[in-house]
């Protein structure tokens, strides 16, 4: 199975990289563009049998080093192999 | 006296750290490779500064979950003394012995000067030979040197007096102009509530030795040396 986390700063989180690439967006013309947020996008493939039980191993993974929770949320979703 | 120094990969002031902390302790420490599963008996255990594991994913992240780090833990939380200097200072975090994270500098510049700070708490046992409110001249070198934490974290570090350094300007001034990288207010370096763990970004084993210019990080490891004795 594979699992995709999508790991994205806290609300009220500086986040001085989302907003440096939102002032080089609208330096290059993009003025409607009025916030830009940067986060991570995880890939993991794993060997499980099924969804609940992949879903608690990334779950895990994800609190005890994937995120770090003073600062990030994420979100994971799994897909099934084809 | 034992003191253990942690060599991760990518470390890069481990052997400045040995050379300060020989100066003021008179002996060698350890230097302990990130893998080993056992630490040697240590009254003192120093993380320091560089890149652990090419600052991957988040700094200090994996550093934190080496196989020594379950050892140093153990020791943290059963009262030994630890000291943690810029990476060192993200991986105590990363591991939970000190509240809050350090994210990317505010302006998103790698910071690389001498910065003036206050001593904010002159009595713990790691800064105890400073005068109170004493401004010192440290180096940092740094890119999340930014200190962050919830409100409530803060308030908590705040009110116990948990907070041993603020930046500053030579003045003494602390404020949003002196605070260089975006640091929660203007916090420079934390001590845990059991005041057994400090952790700082400023780089006070390169301001030991007259030779090298900057002298003031010294009082910092005789205030050690004198609380463990």
């Amino acid at each position: 199975m594979k699992a995709l986390v999508k790991i994205m700063p806290k609300k009220g989180v500086l986040d001085p990289q989302g907003k440096a690439i939102e002032k080089s967006l609208n330096q290059l013309g993009f003025s409607q563009i009025n916030s830009v947020i940067q986060g991570k996008l995880i890939e993991i493939e794993i060997d499980s049998i099924n969804e609940n039980d992949a879903q608690k191993i990334v779950e895990d993974a994800s609190k005890q080093l994937l995120a770090n929770l003073v600062i990030e949320d994420y979100e994971i979703t799994i897909t099934k192999d084809e | 006296m034992e003191i253990s120094v942690i060599v991760f990969p990518g470390s890069n002031c481990d052997r400045d750290v040995a050379v300060s902390l020989k100066q003021v302790f008179k002996r060698n420490p350890k230097m302990v490779w990130h893998k080993e599963q056992t630490l040697p008996k240590s009254d003192l255990i120093v993380l320091p500064g560089g890149f652990s594991y090419g600052d991957y994913l988040r700094c200090g992240s994996m550093a934190a979950n080496s196989p020594i780090m379950s050892e140093i833990i153990k020791c943290g939380k059963s009262g030994t003394f630890i000291i943690g200097i810029c990476n060192g200072f993200q991986i105590l975090t990363e591991t939970n012995l000190l509240p809050g994270t350090l994210i990317r500098n505010k302006d998103l510049s790698f910071i690389c000067k001498n910065l003036p700070l206050k001593v904010e708490n002159s009595k713990s046992r790691f800064t105890h030979k400073y005068s109170a409110n004493e401004i010192i001249e440290i180096p940092v070198a740094h890119n999340e040197g930014n200190y962050f934490a919830d409100q409530k974290t803060i308030n908590n570090i705040e009110d116990k007096d948990l907070v041993a350094f603020r930046y500053c300007n030579k003045d003494g001034i602390v404020n949003d102009e002196t605070n260089p990288n975006g640091s929660k207010n203007n916090i420079a370096g934390i001590i845990n509530e059991q005041g057994n763990i400090l952790g700082m970004m400023p780089h006070p084993e390169r301001a030991s030795d007259k030779v090298a210019g900057l002298i003031d990080g010294e009082k910092f490891f005789i205030s050690i040396l004198e609380s463990i004795q």
